[in-house]
């Protein structure tokens, strides 16, 4: 049996303790916002928080996870939007939208440790996240925007 | 009472399947109800007070339901259409709730695709918001005893300005259902001067659900007792299963059962593949499962299908002559005059989609219905070939439209919506088929491969006095028609036919190759590989003469006129030409106004950096772009600025056009740097984001700078003309950079990256 949080309330999980993450919070738990891209850590469309760290739930094994706290995009702020999504919206990043939502969690891990984050910084943070829309230049604005909010 | 407008020549090929090409619309048909006539009630709309037309209906308490009967992917069709009926309405945007039509041919073409749905629906949206707005003045007029004449709109509300009354629309909504729908020629649209929406655009109505998580896609929808499938392929196309051992995948925890899936039968079109599937309680293990699985397979003839060879064999072809598409004068005798003679190829390997939402598709079947849930850009060829598939009738298909998680182009196929009909109906349960990356590119419908070959005689001055080429791709009635092999006018007109060039002898040829693997639609199709065989050899004979490429490319362009397709199959994008004219003083416009926003000629560039430029219309868009590089030593591309000009006529929603045209620069980049699609024995060598690479956050332009032209022509499309001129200005960039020539891509050929 392997104990965690999701975004704040305890769960248990008796089943695989190699099911990807990822799955359980799809599957099974139904939070369907974290998506499914790769399935081998390359893309960044399921990117949660795991102890605070952007994480690629699609290649986590549920043993891994085990006594952590994992936080989604449905629990990512009780109260409204964060920054990120606020800013997000004000720059109107979103084109199809499948991949924003890990990109949002990744840009929120980064701004977290990270106020105001060089073009360098950014890169870094976010090469790993794929838009194949190509909304790459409106995320850069927004991660910029919202940490001018944050700060 | 529908109204039936044949715009153009529709094309039936073998199997009943209609080749749309990724654009001609065949049959526009605009629908209206008659007052009091009743229809089977899908939406919100087809229920309200007032129904007026199939897109829209309006509710006593004021609430504006309009459906949205095209796929959103991500260029925001889903808001801006509606926005036009909004606008024609003057109804307030905050009380308009939009819905999301199943797949219906009352609404007409609904095959989100070739960039036309603004184009092809704009006059019915109009429309429909005028049809409703000239009822509910009616209604009010007869309310308040006064001449309808004297009565007008303020948002969500009619108005008679001399007594000062007022009536909010859903007070009226019940009285204006009385009054028949009125004919089309009574219905006086808004001036321009009083739109409220129309060109000043709109964010997407899902924004907040797109930053939260709550947008559901097709990967998102569930059942009640679904189960969940993942299925293995002939790897080959055309394969067929000879035996296989499921022991080991019924051990894995989580699995159900094994359900096989029968081939097709040639030609493929948009049926199921064929396989093993593998039954489960969740998705990974499926995924699980279907490692378990020992399958033989019978390969059959595409087995001897190797990439590198197919190059070659395209090449050979390209080099005798072909069968001619459009001619102009003599070019053979200009060149057999000698001279400055000029020649190159150009090659474009197979490219994937790789949207980021692999495909996917929940289908339940029951009592002989089948309800589906799919994230598709063409949800009546859903019906079509589900209807053909479970022996049922289309009426009896229920295609509801999830959001997509991209589409280019690969989601107008529904092969994957199919399967899980298919598995539903063996099962007798609800089956969600959920594909991997690896079957994502796998088993894709590729962007054609295509080798060009281009020659040109020039005068002293460098300009051409006679320009031979001939591009050899295996096109896209392949899927439709084994014996297909030649391009189809849908196809060749995309920047080829349409070489918008001043020539006194041209000749545009083409030539035959069999496909191997599904062709398909891919945003801007054989726009890409047209655009960059002759927008690059342009930039080769502009250095060749020494002269700058800017004042070349506007010399060959020549004097402003409208180019005669007389004697050509031109399709127009299935547009008029009365309408849509081929002018290439458009074209001339955007390029000059694309070079002096870019400060071309201007900036100065060092070692290592340079600037390249190219125009192109496609979807009756004209768009030129400058693209600025930088280039180490180790070969690395850097891009450190993009400018793109368009005249896309009327754009409704400027905001969303940039959104277009910004992601259309980060797509070419993929194209440019690592989109390469190759085969072995038949098998897709690439599987995932390692070896199919496409752009990063740290590879793309660093800034795309989007001038939208202002243009009172009708609106065109936008979502995809802004990927070649791209692709060709960045590699004209790349030779004024290091002086290397991209001919074949992706540059990784050259040893850049």
């Amino acid at each position: 049996m392997i104990q965690l949080k999701v975004n704040g309330a305890d769960q248990s999980f008796s089943g695989e303790s190699e099911m990807p993450l990822l799955w359980y919070l799809r599957d099974i738990l139904g939070l369907t916002g974290s998506k499914f891209g790769c399935g081998v850590g390359l893309c960044g469309a399921c990117t949660v928080h795991v102890n605070g760290q952007a994480t690629r739930s699609c290649v986590t094994a549920m043993s891994d996870a085990a006594g952590k706290e994992v936080t989604t995009i449905e629990g990512l702020n009780k109260n409204g939007l964060h920054p990120v999504q606020k800013a997000w919206m004000q720059i109107n990043v979103p084109q199809c939208g499948y991949c924003q939502v890990g990109q949002i969690m990744q840009a929120a891990a980064l701004l977290s440790s990270k106020k105001k984050p060089t073009d360098h910084e950014i890169d870094e943070a976010m090469a790993g996240n794929i838009c194949r829309c190509g909304t790459y230049q409106r995320i850069r604005a927004a991660i910029k925007a919202a940490g001018g909010e944050m700060a | 009472m529908s109204e039936i407008e044949n715009v153009s020549r529709r094309r039936f090929l073998a199997g009943g399947v209609i080749a749309t090409g990724a654009l001609v619309l065949g049959v526009r048909y605009y629908p209206r109800l008659l007052a009091g006539k009743k229809l089977p009630e899908h939406t919100n709309a087809d229920r309200a007070t007032l129904h007026p037309s199939v897109y829209l209906g309006i509710d006593s308490d004021g609430t504006v339901w309009i459906v949205a009967s095209r796929s959103e992917m991500g260029t925001t069709s889903r808001t801006t259409l509606p926005l036009i009926v909004a606008d024609e309405l003057d109804a307030d945007w905050k009380r308009v709730k939009i819905e999301q039509a199943i797949g219906d041919k009352r609404y007409g073409d609904q095959n989100t695709d070739g960039s036309h749905s603004i184009r092809s629906f704009y006059d019915a949206m109009r429309e429909a918001g005028g049809t409703a707005r000239f009822m509910l003045i009616q209604a009010a007029a007869k309310q308040w005893g006064v001449p309808a004449a004297e009565c007008e709109t303020d948002l969500h509300v009619v108005v008679h300005r001399s007594t000062n009354r007022k009536a909010p629309y859903g007070e009226l909504a019940s009285a204006a259902a009385k009054f028949p729908v009125p004919p089309k020629e009574e219905v006086k649209l808004k001036p321009k001067s009083a739109w409220r929406y129309i060109g000043k655009g709109e964010v997407s109505y899902d924004l907040e659900a797109l930053v939260t998580g709550k947008a559901i896609y097709g990967m998102d929808a569930r059942a009640d007792g679904m189960v969940y499938a993942s299925i293995e392929r002939p790897p080959v196309l055309g394969g067929k299963v000879k035996s296989f051992d499921d022991k080991e995948t019924l051990k894995v925890a989580g699995v159900r059962q094994t359900v096989p899936i029968d081939p097709f039968k040639p030609p493929p079109a948009f049926q199921p593949l064929g396989g093993i599937a593998v039954i489960a309680d969740n998705t990974w293990s499926a995924f699980q499962g279907r490692k378990k699985l020992n399958i033989t397979w019978d390969n059959g003839p595409n087995e001897t299908y190797n990439s590198d060879a197919y190059k070659n064999e395209l090449r050979a072809t390209s080099h005798n002559p072909c069968k001619v598409v459009r001619n102009i004068g003599d070019a053979d005798a200009v060149f057999a005059k000698g001279g400055k003679i000029h020649e190159a190829d150009y090659y474009v390997p197979l490219l994937a989609h790789a949207a980021m939402e692999p495909l996917v598709a929940l289908a339940e079947f029951k009592d002989g219905k089948a309800t589906l849930w799919a994230p598709t850009q063409n949800p009546q060829a859903v019906q079509d070939i589900v209807s053909k598939e479970l022996g049922i009738a289309k009426e009896d298909v229920i295609c509801n439209v999830t959001l997509l998680g991209g589409g280019f182009g690969r989601k107008s196929k529904p092969d994957y919506v199919a399967e899980a009909a298919v598995l539903s109906k063996k099962m007798g349960k609800p089956v969600k088929v959920v594909w991997t990356r690896e079957d994502d590119i796998k088993f894709d419908y590729f962007n054609a491969v295509a080798s060009m070959y281009m020659k040109a005689a020039v005068a002293t001055n460098g300009k051409p006095t006679a320009w031979l080429q001939r591009s050899v791709f295996p096109p896209i009635p392949s899927i439709f028609d084994v014996n297909a092999v030649y391009g189809d006018p849908a196809h060749l007109q995309q920047g080829w036919t349409d070489i918008p060039y001043d020539l006194p002898n041209l000749r545009v040829e083409n030539g035959p190759a069999k496909a191997h693997v599904r062709i398909g639609w891919l945003r801007s199709v054989a726009n890409i590989y047209h655009a960059f065989g002759i927008q690059c050899f342009t930039d080769e004979l502009a250095h060749a003469a020494g002269r700058d490429p800017l004042d070349y490319l506007l010399d060959v362009i020549g004097e402003p006129r409208t180019i005669d397709f007389k004697g050509v199959e031109y399709p127009n994008y299935g547009a008029s030409m009365e309408s849509y004219p081929w002018e290439t003083g458009r074209l001339r416009h955007v390029t000059q106004v694309v070079a002096e926003k870019s400060g071309w000629g201007k900036r100065k560039h060092g070692k290592g950096t340079g600037v390249g430029i190219a125009a192109h219309r496609s979807f009756l868009t004209y768009v030129a772009a400058v693209v600025e590089v930088e280039v180490n030593d180790q070969g690395e591309v850097r891009i450190p600025r993009v400018d793109v000009a368009l005249d896309a006529g009327l754009v409704v929603n400027p905001e969303a056009t940039r959104a277009q045209f910004e992601g259309a620069a980060v797509f070419g980049t993929s194209v440019v740097r690592s989109g390469e699609i190759t085969a072995t024995k038949g098998v897709i060598d690439q599987s995932n984001f390692q070896d199919y690479p496409v752009a990063r956050i740290n590879e793309v332009p660093a800034q795309t700078n989007v001038h939208i032209v202002d243009s009172d022509a009708p609106p065109a499309g936008v979502g995809e003309p802004g990927v070649p001129p791209f692709i060709a200005a960045l590699c004209n960039a790349i030779f004024a950079a290091t002086g290397k020539r991209v001919r074949d891509l992706p540059i990784t050929k050259l040893g850049l990256s």
